[in-house]
Formats: structure tokens, sequence, C-alpha cells
């Protein structure tokens, strides 16, 4: 509660955080099937209609709705969005932390690897896991969890190592605390604050790694809609329908805005230096 | 005739506000040609800021100025309003007529440029020197400072010399335009007391040298005495006394310059130890620690593969014992060793070889012995800042598999109590409150496990001068409540003065004088602690010289297999003994 309300005190957080609680109400009422047409229905006689008062955002080349399949989409590329970011920070953060605390072989040995993982353009990498896989929502959810999780062990694996060092640390050891709570109450406890600004901002990679996966044929099948798959199909059409194409990017655009301006305003909020006493 | 500088009703502000929200309040002073002014005060007091408008470089820290004048003598007579002048006019006389020393050594060289070339810079900058001009200028301006052998020290960057050697290279840089004003802000906290004896004889004999004007801003009253003409004394950003230096030392008027030279620990070599709890031939009671052997090697490795090639020998072969309700001071210089010799015992260094025993307990070298609590140095980093103090009180208890019941949370309210904290902080967080607070926090949290024996590394270090005074006080009363033995690591003499019963110098990994207290303060036999001493700055010398010395503190680092030979003691009364020289 007390974070909403810093937000909404936040300029930029303010708007990152209307954009992406609106994404958030969309892609809950296209998973849910409440959307103005049925998404996969193809109204035949109304093909590549411009935008009108019965369907908004016009339809497309086989008369599907295109406001109706940009709520589906979003619907879709949200939980897979969501589910990835999940994998890479659960996976991210025990990796780092281990590497952290076990220190030099286990360190290197953990970095190394993720080195290896980072060295990949991050859409050729989960290209390739796909490809291996076979697409389908799942293996999309996991190769784009794959390909963040060496950033999430990076960002745990440093602060982790410099508050290893902390004298609160030392403290801890001199009264006996065991290694598990030294872990999770001084070291995790502290990186909270991190990590919530990269669950963000990974949120709106992933978003965006989505809709390339889907772009190539590799992400959501159709017919279900994704927003990278709608784009796909507009790609002939640009200049006869315009609408298939803009209204699907600027979902992307602005979704990937509303995720940086709410980073943004995390990491402000979030510096325990800016957090005022209680009165 | 003109003053050389000139303040009137200086106000700095800072923040969107500047006018609401001001620092320094209206500071006026006049500095003549060949004078020294000691600005005085705690953190906080708008010292450093007060410092930093005179050059305008607070217009790039966030400050603003809201008012007054300052008016600078330039060398034609000509009088320069550092108020409106613009910033090419200022960085022409930055530099060049001001000149400018910091507190840290270490951050104000760029790491990556030799010191040659960072010398050079200023001569390239003010005098138009260039090539092999400007390295002839820059080796000249290191032997000014006492740098031997400065032709190759040039070639060195920063990582490669001590802190001393560091700020005297600062202190090159800052003079290589022969200014007539030379601003040092703390130049000496940082460092070591004999090297800080060093640095104020290196400023005394350049000030002699050149006539110069000095601004020395310090903490420490005890440090103006040697070098200061004239001293101000700043509270919140006013100046509440300002006169000559043995007026203000001699008859100090305000009350707030009367507790810094009456109730802050001042060096008074010996005269001012403890009385209670002296030993009484130690017969029948049980010591409750006793270190012998106490050896920490740390290897050294050229690369991940190979094998050792030396060690650093941190500690070597350190012994005492320490009685119940008695406090050891251990001091020594940084890389001294002591702060090793602590952590050894805690446990959080392995030690190469030694055995401790822990009151009736034997514990061996690797494993820590609970009855054994440590209160780091800085407060800021030994509490957890997403902790409750509840979690952090409450967490040494956990560790010992303890439950966290009624009685648990009763002796954490009384122990907050007892420590000076008001009732309400269980809920609070570490960063509401103040240096002095949190380092009270971490006494009561060393306590609540109840141990017989608390190390204090550099424990008051980080507090300002007053603050410090308060928690020696506590922690002087908490001893006699509990019976508590303090091992006290400490760098600072004024302090150990005031709090030890019995003191242990540490030199190079070992200890050369160890006894009673104010024996080994007032009559030093080793001569290590005879140079510690005398290095120690106290308000009773008056414009006294201190002594140039260039020696450097030997090398650790010993080749494979190396054992140093042992120790011979001779012995000079009670308990008192120094390592036999030579």
């Amino acid at each position: 509660m007390r974070i909403l309300r810093a937000i909404f005190g936040h300029g930029s957080g303010r708007i990152g955080g209307v954009i992406v609680g609106v994404y958030l109400l969309v892609a809950i009422l296209g998973m849910l099937g409440l959307t103005p047409h049925n998404p996969i229905t193809q109204f035949r006689v109304d093909r590549l209609h411009a935008p009108n008062s019965a369907y908004w955002m016009g339809t497309d080349l086989f008369g599907r709705d295109v406001a109706s399949r940009l709520m589906a989409g979003i619907g879709q590329s949200f939980t897979v969005a969501f589910f990835s970011v999940a994998f890479a920070t659960l996976a991210g953060t025990v990796l780092g932390l281990a590497a952290a605390w076990l220190g030099s072989r286990w360190d290197g040995i953990v970095m190394r690897i993720m080195d290896v993982l980072l060295a990949f353009p991050a859409i050729l990498l989960a290209l390739l896991i796909v490809t291996v896989a076979g697409p389908g929502t799942w293996t999309s959810i996991v190769a784009i969890g794959i390909v963040y999780t060496p950033i999430f062990t990076r960002v745990v694996r440093g602060p982790a190592l410099s508050l290893k060092a902390r004298e609160f640390v030392d403290a801890a050891r001199t009264f006996g605390s065991s290694s598990s709570y030294i872990v999770t109450r001084h070291l995790l406890l502290n990186l909270v604050a991190p990590l919530t600004v990269q669950v963000t901002l990974a949120l709106a990679w992933s978003l965006l790694t989505e809709a390339g996966l889907s772009f190539l044929g590799l992400g959501t099948q159709p017919p279900a809609a994704s927003l990278g798959l709608m784009l796909s199909d507009s790609r002939n059409l640009m200049e006869t329908a315009p609408w298939l194409m803009i209204f699907p990017g600027l979902a992307i655009m602005i979704s990937i805005l509303g995720f940086n301006l709410l980073g943004d305003a995390l990491r402000d909020i979030l510096d325990p230096r800016m957090r005022r006493a209680p009165a | 005739m003109t003053p050389l500088l000139s303040v009137r009703d200086l106000r700095v502000g800072f923040g969107r506000n500047p006018q609401t929200n001001e620092v320094v309040r209206g500071i006026s002073f006049d500095l003549a040609d060949g004078e020294t002014l000691a600005i005085v005060g705690e953190s906080g007091s708008g010292k450093s800021v007060t410092a930093l408008s005179i050059n305008r470089l607070i217009d790039f820290g966030g400050g603003r100025i809201t008012g007054g004048a300052m008016k600078l003598k330039r060398a034609d007579g000509s009088l320069f309003d550092l108020m409106t002048a613009t910033e090419p006019q200022l960085t022409g006389i930055r530099g060049a007529e001001i000149g400018m020393i910091f507190q840290e050594p270490m951050t104000s060289l760029n790491p990556v440029l030799s010191i040659g070339t960072q010398i050079e810079e200023s001569f390239r900058l003010h005098r138009g020197l260039t090539g092999r001009q400007a390295t002839a200028a820059a080796k000249d301006a290191l032997d000014r400072v006492r740098i031997p052998d400065a032709a190759r020290r040039l070639k060195y960057t920063p990582n490669q010399l001590s802190g001393g050697m560091l700020q005297r290279v600062m202190i090159a840089i800052a003079l290589a335009c022969n200014p007539r004003l030379l601003i040092a802000d703390e130049p000496t906290t940082a460092l070591d007391v004999t090297v800080q004896a060093q640095i104020m004889a290196l400023l005394a004999e350049l000030k002699r040298e050149t006539g110069m004007s000095m601004i020395f801003i310090t903490h420490d009253i005890g440090l103006v005495a040697g070098i200061a003409d004239k001293v101000m004394v700043m509270q919140n950003g006013q100046a509440v006394e300002q006169g000559e230096l043995n007026q203000i030392l001699d008859n100090a008027q305000h009350p707030y310059t009367q507790h810094l030279l009456q109730d802050v620990p001042h060096f008074t070599k010996g005269s001012t130890t403890r009385s209670d709890g002296r030993r009484d031939g130690g017969a029948g009671t049980e010591p409750a620690l006793k270190v012998d052997g106490l050896v920490v090697r740390f290897p050294l490795k050229s690369s991940f593969f190979s094998r050792a090639t030396g060690a650093v020998h941190a500690v070597d072969g350190v012994d005492f014992d320490l009685m119940p309700g008695e406090t050891l001071a251990i001091v020594g210089e940084s890389g001294s060793g002591k702060s090793t010799t602590a952590r050894a015992v805690l446990g959080l260094v392995r030690s190469t070889r030694g055995s401790f025993s822990v009151g009736a307990r034997k514990a061996s070298a690797e494993q820590s012995a609970l009855p054994v609590q440590m209160v780091f140095q800085n407060p800021y980093a030994s509490l957890n800042p997403r902790l409750s103090i509840e979690s952090i009180l409450a967490e040494p208890v956990i560790a010992t598999g303890g439950r966290v019941d009624a009685g648990t949370r009763a002796r954490m309210a009384s122990l907050l109590e007892r420590v000076g904290l008001p009732k309400n902080s269980l809920e609070r967080y570490p960063h509401e409150f103040s240096g002095g607070q949190r380092q009270r926090l971490c006494i009561a949290r060393a306590l609540m496990l109840n141990p017989s024996v608390v190390v204090l590394d550099e424990a008051v270090s980080a507090l300002d001068v007053s603050v410090q005074a308060k928690v020696l006080e506590l922690l002087v009363d908490l001893q006699r409540e509990f019976g508590l033995a303090y091992l006290f690591i400490s760098h600072d003499m004024a302090v150990v003065e005031r709090i030890a019963h019995r003191i242990a110098v540490i030199y190079a990994g070992q200890i050369v004088e160890i006894g009673d207290a104010t024996s080994v303060l007032s009559k030093p036999k080793h001569s290590y602690t005879k140079k510690l001493i005398a290095a120690v700055p106290t308000i009773d010398r008056r414009h006294e010289h201190f002594e140039l010395d260039t020696r450097q503190v030997p090398s650790l680092v010993r080749p494979q297999g190396y054992e140093p030979a042992p120790a011979r003691w001779e012995r000079f009364g009670g308990d008192h003994m120094a390592r036999a020289e030579g």
C-alpha cells in the first residue's frame, strides 16, 4: 500500500503506474475472453475494414477484429513476459547468491557460464533455444527466462559480494549466525530494491523479445493472437491497411515506456536513504 | 594595511531554497599575509562549506552563496571580488592564488595517471610550462615536500605510494604556483598520528619558507595549537568564538569552546588514566581472555596455480591476557596488525597458530567463542539498514538457538534504556539514528548475549569528538556494571588514555611494549612508543616543531618459512615490559 502511494507521488511513477495498470487490466480481459468480438472469428464480409464504430481498430485480412486480437495478444504477451521474468529472477537470484556466498571456485564456474550466455545477443539465444525445443508458449517462457538469467545473476552477485564484506555480516558471524540466516536476512533483504527495479525493466525487455520471437514465427502460433504475430501479419499490408501495424506497434511501444518509467520510479523510491521516518 | 582575504557575513545555502536552508550563517573574518587561521568544528558545523566557498568550489557541490562579501588582495595589491567573479576568472585564481588540499589523499588523485603528470598539469595550466620544463618543475615540487628520490617517484601511480606520501604530493600540487593562500581541509584526518606529525611539520616549514597564509580546517582542537595564529570555532554554521590562539586556548569564553577544550579527550601523557580496577598481582583470578602466541599470516601467490612464495606476517607472535573488568588497549598505526589481532580473537580471520582461552573455556584458534562480542568501527556499516532495531537485537539470540520471547524483549528494552536510547527505538530502522546512537545500538547488540569480553575495534573513531566522550563514559559505566573485559583497539592515544587500564603497543605485527597505562604513557621505553607519543598533538604544545621523520614502516612480506627471532623482554617494574631493541 505504502509503495503504491509512493509510486503515485512520483512524477514518472504516476505515468508508468497508470500505463502498466491499464495494460494489466486489458491483459486480464483479453485472457478471460472479455473482448468486443471473438479474436479468432473471421468476419469474412468485413475484411480489411478501417477503424469504425463496429471494429474500433479495424479488421485484418481474414476479417478478424484487431481490437479484440490486440487485447488477447497483450494477455498472451504479458503471460509469457511474467512467467519468463519470474523464471529469470528466481534462477538468477539463486545463482548470484550462491556465486557470491560460496566464492572462489563456484563463483568462477557460475559466472563464466553466465558470461557465455551473455555473449549471445538476447534474441539470437532465444531463437536458438526455441528452434531446438520447438515453438510454443512454454518454450518461449523458458527460452526468454534463460536469456535473462545472466543479467539477474550479475545484478545479484555484485551487490551481494559487497554486502558480504560489510561489517554487519562480520557482526552476524561473531554471534554465530548460520549461513542461511546471513544470506536471507543480510544479503537478500538488501537486494530487494535492486531486484525490484530489475524485474520491472526485465518485463519490458521480455515483452520485446516475445514480440520478436512471435514475429519470426517461433513464439505464439496462429490463430492465437500475440503482438509480434500481428505485426508480422501486417507487413505486406502496410500501405493498404496501416492500422494493422500501427495499433500493435503502439501497444508494444507504450507498454515498454510504461515499464521503464515505473522502473525508474521504483529505483528512486526503494533507495532506503529516500525513505522517511514514520511520523 | 588591507588583509589578504576579507570575508564579511558569508552565507551559504543548499537545496532548492538556499535562503531557507542555510548551512553557513554569517561568517566574518580577516586573514593577513602570512597568517594561519584554524577553523575548528564538528561535522555539520559548516567549516568545510566555508572553505569551499572561498574559492567558490561550493558552486559545484550544490551550494549557493546567498549573501555576504569576500575580497581577495591580489599580488599587485588590487582587490578581487570573489563573490561576483565569473567562472573563467575564478579558474585563474584557483591554484594560482588559492591552493587547496583535501582530507582524502587517496581519492583526490587520479588513480590512472602518474603523480608526475598530475603535478605537471598544474604548471601547464598556470605557468604555461611544457615538456621537459614541466617535468623539471614537478621534480622540484616533489623535492620541496621532502619526497626522497623525487625523479624516480614522478613515474609512480598513486597506488604505489602511502597515504602520507600522497598527501605530500597533494601539497606539492597545491603549492605548485606559489599560491599566497593555502586552504587545508582536514589534511591529516585520514592519516596515522606519526604521519600526521610529519605533514604538520611540513606545512609549518613550507609556510615559513614561502610566507603564505593558510586556512586550516580541523575537528581536532589539539592540532590547532601547533600551527595556528588565529582560531575560529564553528557550531551550526556560525562562528561561536574567534580570536588569537592563546586567548582561545587559555581563556575560552563560549561554552562550546570550553566544552571542546575540557570534555573532549585530550592527550596528557598518562596523567589522566583511570584509577579504578588496577591489577592486584592477579593471584587467584582467572583471566577473561588469554591469547598465546597468536600468528596470522596471509600467503602470497603470484598466480592462481603457483605455490605460495611468501606470506604477509600480519600478526607475528602476540600474547596477552585480559582480566575481568579490565581494559587492555592495543594501539598502533594502520597496518600494524591490531585489527587483525581482534578479528582473529573472534574467528573472523583464520589464525595460523596460537591459542585462546576465554574464561574457563579453552577455544581452539579456528572457532569463535561466544563469550566474546565485538563492536565495529563504522556504525553506519555495522547495522543492516533493512532490519528494524528489534530484528537487529534479536539476531544474536536467534543465532545461538534462542527464542524471541517476552524475556528477550524485556532484555532488549532494558539494554536500550541502559545505553541511553529512547524507548520507541525497537520499531525504528538504523537510518533514523545518528552515528553516536548507532554505536550505542551496536553496544547494546554486543551485550545481548551477556559476553564476558567485548572487543571494541576503533569503536569511537568514526564519531565526533563530543559524542566520543559520551560513548566512552557509557563504556566505562557498562564495564563497572557488568564486569566486562574490554579489548580496545585504537590508533587514538587521547581516547586510549581515557579508557585503558593497560596498553599494548603493536608495531609491524608484534607487541613492542605492554604494561600499565600510566607507566607506558608517561615513561615509554621502546623507541617506537616514544615516537608515537611524541607525535600526538596536544593543546599545550604551542607552535612546537614536530620532527620531520620520513622513515617508512618495514614491509611485512616475508619469504616462505620465515620465523621471527624470539623476543627478548626488558622489565621496568610492575607488569611494564618492552621488547629489547638492537
